[in-house]
Order: C-alpha cells, then structure tokens, then sequence
C-alpha cells in the first residue's frame, strides 16, 4: 500500500505541474497540500491499491494503445464504407465474448477497447461473458476478440499464468 | 502556405549556389501540410459519423456511427492541433485532452448502450438494407 502511496504521489505531482506549470512558492504549497488531501482521502477510502495506480504498467499500456489505434483505424474504414454505401447494407448482431481477464481491471480494459473500436459496443458486462453489440455481422467473430482480450490484459500488467 | 512552399523551395532551386536551406521553413510548411490533412481527415469522419447517426435504423446501430466521430474524427482534430502547438504545455494538455477521450467515451457509450438494453430496447439484428427510394415515395 505504501508502494501505491507513492506511485500516486508522482502521478499527481505529474498532473499538477503539467497542468499549471508555475513555480511559484505559493502554487507549489498549494499542489503540495491538494495532494496531502487526495492522498488522506483515498488511504482512509481504503483504495490506495493497484486500481487507483494503475501507472506500474504505463509502457505496457501506452504498447497497447498504440496497437489499438491501429485497430481502430481499420474498424472506423470499414464502418465509413458501410455507413456510405447507398443500399446500406449491415448484419447488426447480438454476441456473447467470453472473458478471459481476471481482474475488474483487465475486463474494463476490454470492454473499452471493444466499445473504443466503432462497430462494436459492449452492451452488457456479466461475470464471465461480455454481450457486444456488432454493426456487421463478421465483425462479432469471438475469435477475433481473442488477441484484444490478450492484449488488454497483458496492458494492465495482468500474468497469463496466475491472473 | 504556397507562400512558404515558394520560400522553402526557392534555396533548393540555388542550392548548388548558396548551400543553404531554411529549415526551419520546410519543417513549418510540412508541419502545416500535415496539420490540414488530418484536420480535413477528423471532419471526415465527423461527418460520416453524423451521415451515420442520420441513415442507421435503430438505437444500436446508431452508437455505432457516433463512436466514429468519438474516436478517429476528435484524435485526428486533437492530433491536429498538437502539430501547431507551441510549447511542450500545450502538447502536454492537448495529449491528456486524447488521453482522457480515450477512456471517457467508450465508458459513456457503454452506459448509455446498457440502459437501453435494461429499459428493454430490441435490437435490430440479421440482414437490414436501407428501403428503395421508390418506395418511401
């Protein structure tokens, strides 16, 4: 938890000073005790764990938006070529994506990444499957969810082997 | 900016002459030519999300052309606007700003996909195409 403490410490210094970008003593005093507050305020919440800092992976996860990126890019293609074909041709589908992410960090990581992709939104979210909605049919393939479901929780530094 | 592609190229007509190209100037007029691609790119897809939303039958389908204009159409209009940025503050903010996009809006599309589906909305599902004009006439 100290760890936490720590990392969140850094994370808001960051914020603060990108944020405002004075040096003046005053300001500085001031960022200092918002960040004493934040800081009392989650201990006593209890949630000064890995979901509150989640920054031990950024590399990781800034790997992964990269890569997502790239797939959103060829989703918004495809979507654009539906939406403006004249006869408008789409398959919409209901399909259940099994979830292989342990964590409540790694599932909302997928989920983002699925309703992130434009042709597909996660309309529903249960213990072990997400209901997504897909614009056109062969985009609700499951096994093409496969590799973001990997890569979404190898992002959030979640082990394949022990989840 | 043809201007500044006049000014930048006219030291590479006399280069073997003078040897000496502004860089400055090339860097600015490609920074340029890139700001207006993606700029007219992000109104693309601004707008095919907005053609989107107007031609797709029902509730689901819609989000669906609305997420376009949350994700390639605002970081592509973002990506833009980082290319004239001055200062690494501006680029900092405008990053966090895409950051923030990022994770915001899949999260409010999420909930308002969900409340329709708990408000008991059906979805339109199997094949659809859109009515012929003759016969909305």
């Amino acid at each position: 938890m100290f760890r936490f403490a720590i990392i969140l410490t850094l994370a808001l210094a960051a914020t603060w000073w990108v944020l405002s970008g004075f040096t003046k003593p005053l300001l500085l005093t001031l960022g200092g005790i918002s960040i004493a507050i934040v800081l009392l305020m989650s201990a006593r919440m209890r949630i000064l764990d890995r979901e509150t800092a989640p920054y031990l992976t950024l590399p990781q996860t800034l790997a992964y938006f990269g890569w997502l990126f790239v797939e959103i890019i060829k989703a918004n293609v495809a979507v654009v070529k539906a939406v403006m074909s004249p006869d408008l041709e789409i398959s919409p589908t209901m399909t259940k994506i099994p979830i292989s992410g342990k964590s409540d960090l790694a599932k909302t990581m997928f989920a983002n990444s699925i309703t992130l992709t434009p042709g597909t939104v996660a309309v529903e979210m249960a213990e072990d499957y997400i209901l997504v909605h897909a614009l056109l049919s062969e985009m609700s393939d499951p096994a093409d969810f496969e590799e973001m479901s990997d890569r979404s929780a190898w992002a959030v530094g979640e082990d394949e082997s022990n989840g | 900016m043809f201007a500044q592609l006049i000014m930048a190229a006219e030291p590479v007509v006399h280069e073997a002459a003078s040897a000496s190209v502004d860089w400055s100037v090339v860097w600015s007029f490609i920074r340029n030519v890139l700001t207006v691609m993606s700029l007219a790119g992000g109104l693309f897809f601004v707008l095919a999300g907005a053609v989107g939303v107007i031609r797709l039958p029902d509730f689901y389908t819609r989000l669906h052309a609305a997420g376009m204009t949350d994700t390639l159409g605002a970081e592509l209009i973002l990506f833009g606007l980082i290319l004239q940025a001055d200062g690494w503050q501006v680029i900092a903010k405008l990053l966090l700003v895409a950051f923030f996009l990022f994770v915001t809006s899949p999260t409010a599309t999420h909930a308002v996909a969900y409340a329709a589906y708990k408000a008991g909305e059906k979805p339109l599902l199997g094949r659809w195409r859109a009515p012929a004009l003759e016969d909305e006439a």
